[in-house]
């Protein structure tokens, strides 16, 4: 009895509530903190060199092989279990334990990892002379290095060949740089000159006016592209000669020597020698290569650079189409619509739109934006590049009017909330002074509603950064060949393709041909896209509280 | 209680006005109410109202809370217009010109009819901004002619003394008695005929309500003032003439000194004694 008393006197207390809502708080804090660390942990992991050991293992047939490799994973398997999925435990064994090795020489094995099982390790060592060979193609190599050639003489070996292949890879990387650069501007540049020509060719054509007069600017200003192709072309030439001269020779943990062409080659490591500071040193040099390079191999090695970019840019055009559009529709539903049955449906309109599924969104783009106004944007703007589509095709402008549409009930609604907290006194005072409804909009109550636009900004922002389902379709491609902003004119390109982060992960992490390679680089990129989000947001929120400071209305 | 008379017996302020006047100089009316009704939707919130405000003096409206004294107010600067339902029927000649014609430009019309309100409301900007906010909305930028009239709109409301040194600061970090005469500097800044004052005193602390008294009655040399007050001894001190309104009726008007000492309607006296309201 005196016990129900005191359970009821507690619940009166109020106490519990309390008990409740903490819990609820704390259950939030953990979840949020939860994701944040796991993928912090794992993404930010992913750049520090680890040691590579080299293992004596019997296999299961009996014969003892030599492995080298990085240590990637654990698994602890109870014995019953591992005994129902086919594993030989005897009696002692409690549990089964294996190890994800990352063995790489994909050319030669066919797989990047093994799994193998800790009873089976003979021998474990880490040797220092171990190296890994990050490639362009068939991902890392490990093993012992040999030689180091010039064509087909041995410059190298032994000992010094380590020194020498630095110093050659160094020479190979810049070559490298310069081919690409060679490749991706110069020739770039040269290419979409001829490509704009042929276009002007084929409207001129189209308008009758292909006469000998033009046809001969034409042929000059080809053969002026013809005469610096050829120049440039001569330079590559020269370039990939340099180039592929060096290779260096490598022998595998099988004991097969194989010969590696520098200009294959990122880098060249050897992180058992290393110590803790050129370890860090590594570590951000590889970090800044995630961030400023282009992928490599599918996606699943190289850089992100391009999907950062795409991310960014995407978020910024959309940001510049759905602010005046939510702020003129807010100001109209607010401020000159007469309050009713119809405002009052728009307004359920609007705020019903926020919860349809963005993929729908996604749907009604492409349908409509791509295929209707893209269509007859081509037929009516771009005839020439017929039958190829320039803004009928999904694209960056797109895409941002696609998220724009589905960001727009946040910034209609907060918006409205604003003006409807700027005071009447306010609106008054401006009218009195004679200043016009219009007048007194502009220079007293956008300014003073201007940090709830923000507000409204931010959670577009926000939703629009993390939002992959509809770009799917409108406009966000596994790798875009160029950047949607670049140094021919008219430099902001809105028709092309581009990359994006949320897509990225999905690529990477479900549709690459190597998932496990690619599974820290997922945990990277998400990490980076969290962080991309939470930059914009704080850009936005720092405006917001710089304008919230100078437009302070009046308290109550 | 006090028991009124029916709305036959209303009366009519301009034959008082006039005949108060017979001896002094004659009186030259400002503003002129003539058979002013008013309606928010259905109910009528004003009845017949006829009045003339003389130019260049002030004159208090008093009456009990919900007597329609600021609703007449805000008809003389059409600020009614804001309000949906709002029917007006009659006539305010302000010169002679009837303000509800269809062809006046209402935001023309509140330049020359300045108002003042109950609580003051800055804008969110700098003291310098909110004086010549009329001003820059009338397309005037010349920063002498901003800053000359900045002094003298300060000088003009009693505030250039206390803020001219922080001219650019914010406006909301004045306290209330100089953000009241912070906007009435913004309203004289665009030299108006008229101010209307809605109980201008009402949310400040005495001594900001006596400077604001004297700066009403400094102001009255030069233009035509009409306030609301609640407060009758306020309508004592500073106006020339007083209006009893009750019940969206005018009771009685007559000048501030017959007013409070001779009224003429029982209502009236009732009032001003404190047996009502």
């Amino acid at each position: 009895m005196l016990g129900v008393i005191l359970i009821k006197n507690w619940f009166k207390s109020g106490s519990p509530w309390i008990w409740f809502n903490a819990a609820a708080v704390s259950t939030c804090l953990i979840m949020v903190i939860g994701v944040l660390g796991l993928i912090m942990v794992r993404g930010v992991g992913h750049f520090w060199a680890s040691p590579i050991v080299q293992l004596s293992y019997q296999e299961d047939d009996g014969q003892i092989k030599s492995i080298i490799g990085e240590h990637v994973d654990t698994t602890v398997t109870p014995a019953i279990m591992a005994k129902s999925t086919g594993f030989i435990m005897s009696d002692k064994e409690d549990v089964l334990i294996q190890y994800l090795m990352k063995t790489g020489n994909r050319d030669l094995t066919g797989s990047d990892f093994r799994w193998i099982q800790e009873r089976n390790i003979k021998f474990q060592n880490e040797p220092e002379n171990l190296i890994v060979v990050e490639r362009r193609e068939w991902g890392n190599f490990y093993g012992n290095l040999t030689a180091v050639k010039e064509g087909e003489n041995v410059i190298a070996s032994g000992e010094k060949a380590w020194d020498v292949l630095q110093e050659r890879l160094q020479i190979a990387l810049e070559l490298h740089e310069q081919i690409a650069h060679l490749e991706k501007k110069e020739i770039g540049a040269i290419n979409y000159g001829l490509e704009k020509l042929r276009l002007e060719q084929r409207a001129l054509e189209l308008k009758n006016k292909w006469n000998a007069q033009t046809q001969k600017e034409f042929a000059d200003k080809k053969a002026a592209y013809d005469v610096d192709y050829k120049k440039y072309q001569t330079q590559l030439g020269e370039l990939y000669q340099k180039v592929r001269r060096d290779s260096l020779v490598a022998k595998t943990e099988s004991g097969a020597e194989l010969a590696i062409p520098l200009s294959k080659i990122v880098d060249v490591s050897q992180p058992n020698k290393m110590a803790v500071f050129s370890k860090i040193g590594r570590y951000f040099k590889k970090l800044g290569e995630f961030l400023s390079e282009d992928p490599r191999e599918a996606n699943t090695e190289g850089g992100i650079f391009p999907a950062i970019f795409g991310t960014i840019m995407m978020v910024i055009m959309m940001s510049i189409i759905v602010t005046p559009f939510g702020v003129i529709a807010a100001v109209y539903l607010r401020e000159y619509a007469k309050q009713g049955f119809t405002t009052r449906l728009i307004r359920i309109a609007v705020n019903n739109l926020a919860g349809v599924p963005s993929i729908v969104y996604g749907v009604f783009g492409l349908g409509f934006f791509v295929y209707i106004l893209g269509g007859n944007i081509d037929k009516l703007f771009f005839p020439e590049s017929a039958p190829a589509p320039v803004f009928g095709t999904p694209g960056l402008m797109w895409a941002s009017i696609t998220l724009a549409l589905l960001t727009l009930p946040v910034v209609i609604v907060s918006t409205e909330e604003g003006l409807a907290r700027v005071p009447k006194a306010i609106r008054e005072g401006s009218l009195a002074l004679g200043a016009t409804k219009i007048e007194t909009l502009w220079k007293t109550v956008l300014p003073m509603a201007s940090p709830a636009m923000m507000t409204g900004l931010i959670l577009a922002v926000a939703r629009a950064a993390g939002e992959v389902a509809p770009l799917m379709l409108v406009g966000v491609v596994k790798l875009a060949p160029t950047l949607p902003l670049d140094g021919n004119y008219p430099f902001l390109h809105l028709d092309r393709k581009f990359m994006h982060l949320g897509f990225h992960i999905y690529d990477v992490g479900f549709q690459s041909p190597n998932v496990e390679a690619a599974r820290p680089l997922v945990y990277a990129t998400s990490l980076l896209l969290v962080l991309v989000i939470i930059g914009l947001n704080l850009a936005a929120i720092l405006i917001r509280n710089h304008l919230r400071e100078k437009y302070r209305a009046l308290e109550g | 209680m006090a028991s009124f008379e029916p709305r036959s017996h209303s009366f009519d302020a301009s034959s008082i006005l006039r005949s108060t006047h017979k001896h002094d100089e004659p009186v030259e009316p400002c503003l002129k109410v003539e058979n002013l009704n008013l309606y928010y939707a259905k109910k009528q919130a004003l009845h017949g109202i006829n009045m003339e405000m003389p130019k260049k003096k002030v004159t208090a409206f008093i009456g009990p809370s919900g007597c329609g004294k600021s609703t007449l107010l805000r008809c003389i600067n059409r600020m009614n217009d804001l309000v949906d339902n709002v029917t007006i029927e009659g006539k305010i000649l302000l010169h002679d010109e009837n303000i509800f014609d269809k062809s006046v430009n209402v935001a023309a019309l509140r330049r020359r009819v300045g108002m003042v309100f109950q609580k003051p409301n800055p804008f969110p900007k700098s003291i310098f901004e909110n004086v010549t906010y009329g001003l820059r909305i009338q397309g005037i930028n010349d920063k002498r002619i901003l800053e000359e009239t900045v002094e003298t709109s300060l000088r003009g409301a009693a505030l250039w003394d206390e803020v001219k040194d922080r001219l650019n600061d914010n406006a909301l970090g004045l306290s209330g008695g100089q953000q009241q005469r912070l906007v009435i500097a913004r309203a004289i800044a665009i030299a108006p005929e008229v101010l209307l004052l809605d109980e201008p005193a009402s949310a400040l602390d005495p001594i900001s309500t006596l400077k604001i008294e004297e700066l009403i009655n400094e102001l009255k040399e030069k233009y035509t003032i009409v306030i609301v007050t609640h407060n009758m001894q306020q309508a004592a001190r500073v106006s020339d003439y007083t209006a009893f309104m009750y019940m969206g009726e005018l009771i009685e008007m007559g000048t501030t000194t017959q007013l409070f000492t001779k009224p003429t309607k029982k209502q009236t006296e009732d009032y001003i004694t404190g047996r009502y309201g």
